[in-house]
């Protein structure tokens, strides 16, 4: 079985963005809203500052509350990769997903329903990078599969220090950021 | 010292989570209520007390109905995607708090229904025959009153505990993931339930008892509420942030003058009074307990949203 | 001075000689999607793919567009584009958001009240074409045809240049120089006889030690840059920032020098001095392209770290350690020329310095450092030769300035607006810039507006100084129009277009289109013989050995590659008076400038006062992005950096609004405090192009605070007219 997930450089990563807003055309995402986004972590006294700048969005992760909370079903694992999606026609909008979720990676689309990351299930599936990965003008976004040994993302998991977020959580995320 | 700029800005949920307003705390307010009520109805089918034909076992079923059905729309309201809540009957979700809390609802119509035949108004008995054929039935198999109150009492505490895992199984927000939050729900619901009774019982016994159930009620209550803050405290760093939004942050003034002062600890003090026969029974005791119970709802709701791992990590 | 990209200036015009008959029109290509519909009756279903290339800033990667079902849906890069190498930058990938833009310009407009007032009569493009050639008519009567000076940004303004040199003015000015990154290209010309360029030559892919002075490459998202300097990164090449701001680029730095604003010239010199002192620096390349090294070596013996500490606030050992570092790596090593120059007023010196250093290390034509460059030779079209001026340029009277001009002096032009010095200045014509927001002192701009009989602006919204003009012609936005070849100086030569992906969605037209047509109203006739753009591109391409057809389709074609380095063959040429690089420079001696770069203080922001310093967000374009809501939804104002301790002395509340208000007491918009451990106690930083005060720009209007606003104060580059505007100071007014 496949686990797609992602491992993001943030060496690398400028935080210009530009995966924000290849998301928002590529999957027509309302204004006002974003399944992506940009955190800047600033720590330590001027001079010797550090900065981690990451892009998150969804983690899919593989023990994910926003399935377990969900009522109908509407929330699920995709057949494919565990990528966790969104049946718009079975969400009823009761949001108790987005109250379980600790990224607060989802949000209510202005239809109704709830909307989210979708690991650009359509892209994938006709094997390209999702939209935010194959935009980054600085290449360091990397989609894969993280059971298989030999993928890239395998493998800059295991030749690289990193870490995901709130691993405390408990929701075993899929994104992981190299340091 | 650690500096945040992000790009986010999702409405409802930047800068703070906010995706319910009044009517989740009003519903589970009101489930609470009904919970305690049928808690309370039942028991007295149980116990026999039916048989005092000023019962509040006759008029409670009725209220609980309206009162549910209230709290049902206050849900439906809530809904962001309407025309699909069929979908919540589709399916079970075993792992999903809020599915079972949709059948358990299903499931206690009957029960309030069954409840109403024992003195069903005096127009369906008169016109529709099959009630008046079920009315008599259930009075003539006093063991079937007495399941009746047991099923009764049983779904009454499901809903009222259910109240309360709904929110505690949203381990996102610490100010939730307290395992006796529905405990704090379900007695928080007997007791608006109590002074609910107490306010309205034609009975004069019952309404004794009920003031004096719900100061036990309320003893309770504070208990609970000071091991569920106790709980909290003793929990990972980000509880004790959680937890500090109701002792000295955002939420602590509604907290402690609204829920705590307002809502318990004057209305006992009354009570007991009261009880004790020092004062007259007054409806402003258990007004302020109904208040608070509503109160407390809100703050758990808005507290526990607010009460975000980022938020309170950084 | 004519000297000046003179090598880069024959090459073009040499070329443009040749002149072939064969004209023949462009026929069947793929037009926009609507266009179609309306042609076959049918609506265009599923997915078409147009190449362009893009406009969101003046890099102009290569792009695809997609329209799906005839509405333009994304824009990603052409992969085979070497600027783009098929991945745009945020503002690029946002360009949509330009189609879509809700604050657009619709229609042709005149002004009704006072110039600012923003009243206007919407009209129809013939009345407003009339209206304008009857004014330029009359001007040209009254004072002659120089007396319309125009202000013109980006390849889109080309046919209007044509348009007004044909009418028979020379006065054309860019803010990309004065403004930007003349001061370093005036000093590489004179030191290397020839100039960085745009994009430039620096090879930070390959570089093993990287300088930034200011730079901030990641905040400035010049795409290929931030590409090469991602894979430096990855590479582990060791990189130096040196910023009293410690910006992004300066986050992934081995070392981060947090200097002092406006002592860079006091930290290159000791570095110079260092390597040559202690024998650090490529003496076999030095010896063989270089002219004055004794005379430099004497020059700079006096500039020790421990001089340099106090003024620039770097500790004596990090300089020295830092001076090791980049001769480590020679010849491997580049000291980053820069781009955006204009800081203090010294700044062509202070570019001398950069390229002096730069020759000692030897990057010139080597490996990670300064490449060859090439063009992709595509003839001009054989147009009729122009009208002779009769009056010098106004922008520089008498050679005030003796260096640069290539691009003309924007700020020289509106003096002599203002002063009717040397002649007066009457009508101006305003291309793709919004000079309110570009020039420093937007008073004297208007002051000088105001003596104008004409100011028509060309525009896509209706920015600031459209709200002065007299005439606003609303343009199509890049995505909807063809615009020139773009074929520039680039290590892999290439031709790319533009052409429309979509119809504008209203009265908007392109610029080729207006050009041409305002110059039929004006009797200009010849100037325009092709009947339509595609004729006109075809007959350039076909010059060439191209065709439109084939470049249509591809969107980009790549010339042969070149030799890049001295190793793969490369033989630098240096067309200065000695033939060398020159260190010693003998023009500016002959021109009575200091021939060595020397150190000179510049004044300290007054007790209470930061000094104001200002650059990029990567998601916006100077004044130009701001209400595109794709980019609006990323960044909607921005924020004042201010050190996290001063936040603290001063009693101010971080995320709270204030105001700024500079020495002269003006007041900017307000703008909230981000508390920062990212930037040093003596300035503080805002990103440029917010604060819009024009009220039709909805999107963005009055959300953060303006540079411009607070620039009042410049000092100018007396080599090359550069505007330094680093040097104002602001303080904060609470209760905003
Ligand atoms: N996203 C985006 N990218 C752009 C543009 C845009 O509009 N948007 N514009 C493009 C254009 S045309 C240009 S010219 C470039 C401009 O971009 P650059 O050429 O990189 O501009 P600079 O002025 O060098 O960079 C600003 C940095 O200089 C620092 N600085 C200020 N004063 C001093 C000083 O005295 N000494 C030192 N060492 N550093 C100082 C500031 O703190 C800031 O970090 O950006 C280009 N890229
Ligand atoms: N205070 C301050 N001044 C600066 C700078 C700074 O950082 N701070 N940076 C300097 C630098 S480096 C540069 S390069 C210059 C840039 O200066 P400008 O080129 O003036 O840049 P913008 O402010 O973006 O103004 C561009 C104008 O062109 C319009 N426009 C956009 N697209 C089109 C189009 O397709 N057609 C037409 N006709 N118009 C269009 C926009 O709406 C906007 O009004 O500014 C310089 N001036
Ligand atoms: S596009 Fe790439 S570099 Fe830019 S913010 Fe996103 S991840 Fe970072
Ligand atoms: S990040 Fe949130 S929405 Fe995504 S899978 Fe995890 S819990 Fe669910
Ligand atoms: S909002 Fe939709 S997806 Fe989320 S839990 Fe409710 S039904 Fe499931
Ligand atoms: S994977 Fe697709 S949906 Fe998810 S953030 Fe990236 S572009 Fe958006
Ligand atoms: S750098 Fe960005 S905005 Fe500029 S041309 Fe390239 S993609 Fe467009
Ligand atoms: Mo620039």
């Amino acid at each position: 079985m496949a686990r797609f997930g992602m491992v993001i450089d943030t060496a690398k990563c400028v935080g210009c963005a530009d995966c924000v807003v290849a998301c928002e055309t590529e999957n027509n995402v309302p204004e006002g809203y974003a399944r992506d986004w940009i955190k800047q972590v600033a720590t330590g006294k001027f001079p010797n500052t550090q900065l981690e700048i990451r892009s998150e969005r969804c983690n899919h992760c593989s023990d994910a509350p926003c399935v377990t909370a969900c009522p109908t079903g509407a929330s699920h694992f995709h057949d494919v990769g565990g990528i966790v999606l969104v049946d718009h026609n079975e969400c009823i909008g009761c949001k108790a997903c987005i109250a379980s979720c600790p990224y607060d990676a989802r949000f209510v689309h202005p239809e109704g329903y709830v909307d989210k990351c979708t690991f650009c299930v359509h892209r994938v599936e006709e094997g390209l990078d999702p939209a935010c990965v194959s935009v980054c003008p600085t290449h360091c976004m990397h989609f894969g599969d993280l059971d298989d040994p030999n993928s890239e993302v395998s493998k800059l998991l295991n030749s690289r220090k990193h870490h995901s977020l709130l691993p405390e959580a408990g929701t075993k995320p899929n994104i992981f950021y190299l340091i | 010292m650690i500096e945040i700029t992000t790009t986010r800005h999702n409405h409802l949920i930047d800068p703070s989570l906010h995706i319910w307003g009044w009517e989740i705390p009003v519903y589970l307010f009101l489930g609470g209520m009904v919970a305690g009520m049928m808690l309370i109805s039942g028991y007295f089918l149980f116990s026999g007390r039916y048989k005092e034909t000023n019962c509040s076992c006759y008029y409670l079923p009725i209220m609980s109905f309206l009162l549910l059905s209230l709290g049902m729309f206050a849900l439906f309201l809530d809904l962001e995607h309407k025309p699909y809540v069929w979908r919540l009957y589709t399916t079970f979700q075993i792992t999903s708090p809020m599915s079972w809390g949709s059948w358990i609802l299903v499931l206690v119509y009957p029960i309030l229904f069954a409840s109403m035949l024992m003195r069903p108004h005096r127009l369906l008995l008169e016109k529709i025959p099959h009630v008046k054929k079920w009315h008599e039935y259930l009075h003539s198999k006093p063991m079937l009153i007495k399941y009746l109150g047991v099923v009764s009492m049983f779904f009454g505490a499901a809903i009222g505990m259910y109240t309360g895992v709904l929110l505690s199984s949203l381990g996102a927000r610490p100010l939730w993931s307290s395992s006796i939050l529905w405990l704090l729900f379900l007695v928080s619901g007997l007791s608006s339930a109590a002074a609910f009774v107490h306010l309205i019982a034609k009975n004069v016994y019952e309404r004794e008892l009920l003031a004096k159930s719900d100061n036990a009620f309320l003893i309770l209550e504070l208990f609970i509420i000071t091991v569920f803050l106790i709980g909290l405290s003793s929990n990972s760093d980000v509880h004790a942030k959680a937890l500090d939004l109701l002792m000295t942050g955002k939420y602590a003034a509604v907290f402690w003058v609204f829920v705590i002062g307002m809502g318990i600890v004057i209305p006992l003090f009354i009570q007991l009074l009261a009880v004790n026969h020092k004062i007259h029974h007054t409806p402003i005791a258990p007004i302020m307990v109904i208040i608070g119970g509503l109160i407390l709802r809100f703050v758990i709701v808005a507290a526990g949203q607010y009460s975000h791992w980022y938020v309170l990590t950084n | 001075m004519a000297y000046l990209s003179r090598r880069r200036f024959l090459k073009i015009s040499g070329a443009s000689i040749v002149a072939t008959a064969a004209l023949s029109s462009a026929s069947g290509i793929v037009k926009g999607a609507k266009k179609i519909e309306e042609k076959t009756g049918k609506q265009v279903k599923g997915i078409q793919k147009i190449p362009t290339y893009c406009s969101m800033c003046f890099w102009k990667c290569s792009a695809i567009a997609y329209v799906k079902d005839g509405k333009l849906w994304k824009i990603e890069g052409n992969p085979e584009d070497p600027l783009s190498n098929g991945r745009l930058c945020p503002r690029g990938t946002g360009g949509v958001g330009a189609h879509y833009d809700p604050d657009r310009l619709k229609a042709p407009l005149i002004r009704k009240s006072e110039r600012g007032e923003e009243k206007w009569v919407q009209v129809t493009w013939d009345e407003a074409l009339d209206y304008i050639a009857k004014k330029m008519n009359k001007i040209k009567n009254e004072y002659g045809p120089e007396s319309i000076g125009f202000f013109s940004h980006g390849i889109g303004g080309g046919f209007f240049k044509h348009l007004l040199k044909a009418y028979g003015t020379r006065n054309i000015a860019a803010p990309s120089f004065d403004q930007c990154l003349g001061p370093r290209d005036t000093a590489f010309e004179i030191t290397y006889g020839d100039v960085v360029g745009g994009p430039e030559r620096t090879d930070i892919e390959n570089a093993e030690c990287i300088v930034l002075f200011g730079s901030h490459i990641g905040e400035n998202m010049h795409n290929t840059q931030v590409q090469e300097f991602s894979k430096a990164v990855e590479r582990g090449a060791s990189i130096i920032v040196v910023d009293p701001r410690m910006s992004t680029a300066a986050t992934k730095a081995k070392y981060y020098l947090p200097i002092k604003p406006g002592t860079d010239l006091a930290l290159l010199l000791t570095w110079i001095n260092i390597l040559i002192s202690e024998n650090l620096y490529d003496k076999d390349y030095v010896e063989k392209y270089t002219f004055g090294f004794e005379q430099l070596k004497a020059a700079v013996s006096g500039y020790t770290p421990e001089w340099a500490y106090p003024i620039t606030g770097i500790e004596p050992e990090l300089i020295r350690e830092t001076a090791h570092e980049i001769a480590r790596y020679i010849p491997h090593t580049l000291v980053h020329p820069g781009r955006h120059s204009v800081w203090y007023g010294d700044d062509t010196q202070r570019g001398r310095a950069l390229a002096i250093i730069n020759a000692l290390i030897g990057s010139w034509g080597r490996k990670g450092g300064l490449t060859n460059q090439d063009v992709f030779d595509i003839p001009s079209y054989p147009y009729p030769p122009y009208p002779k001026p009769e009056r010098e340029r106004a922008d520089n009277p008498g050679g005030k300035y003796p260096f640069g001009g290539a691009e003309g002096y924007t700020t020289g032009l509106r003096e002599a607006t203002l002063t009717e010095n040397p002649y007066p200045i009457k009508g101006w014509f305003v291309y793709g810039t919004n000079i309110l927001y570009s020039l420093p002192n937007t008073q004297e701009t208007i002051d000088a507006i105001q003596k104008l009989d004409l100011l028509v602006v060309i525009d896509v919204v209706p920015s600031e100084i459209a709200g002065y003009a007299d005439v606003v012609l609303p343009e199509a936005v890049y995505l909807e129009r063809y615009d020139d070849l773009f074929a520039p100086y680039f290590k892999q030569p290439f031709v790319s277009i533009r052409q429309p992906v979509v119809d504008p969605p209203h009265d908007q037209k392109p610029g080729w289109w207006i050009a041409k047509k305002l110059g039929e109203k004006l009797g200009l006739q010849k100037y325009f013989p092709w009947k339509n753009i595609e004729e006109y591109l075809d007959t350039r391409l076909k010059l060439a050995g191209l065709s439109l057809a084939e470049l249509k389709k591809k969107g980009v074609i790549k010339g042969p590659k070149i030799p890049l380095y001295i190793e793969e063959g490369f033989e630098p040429e240096f067309e200065t008076p000695t033939g060398k690089i020159e260190l010693y420079s003998t023009i500016l001696a002959e021109k009575g400038f200091d021939p060595i770069p020397k150190f000179t203080k510049h004044e300290d922001p007054p007790p209470g006062y930061f000094r104001l310093l200002f650059g990029r967000a990567p998601m916006h374009s100077f004044s130009r992005t701001q209400t595109n809501r794709l980019l609006n939804n990323v960044m909607d104002e921005n924020e004042v950096w201010v050190n996290a301790d001063v936040v603290k002395r001063l009693g101010l509340k971080p995320g709270e609004y204030v105001r700024l208000k500079n020495q002269d007491g003006v007041l900017s918009n307000k703008v909230r405090i981000k508390a920062t451990e990212r930037i040093r106690t003596d300035c503080v930083y805002i990103v440029h192009g917010f604060g819009h005060n024009a009220r039709m720009l909805k999107g963005a209007y009055l959300k953060g605070a303006s540079d411009s606003q607070l620039i009042t104060k410049y000092k100018v580059d007396p080599l090359m007219g550069g505007t330094g505007m680093n040097v104002n100071f602001v303080t904060f007014e609470t209760e905003a």
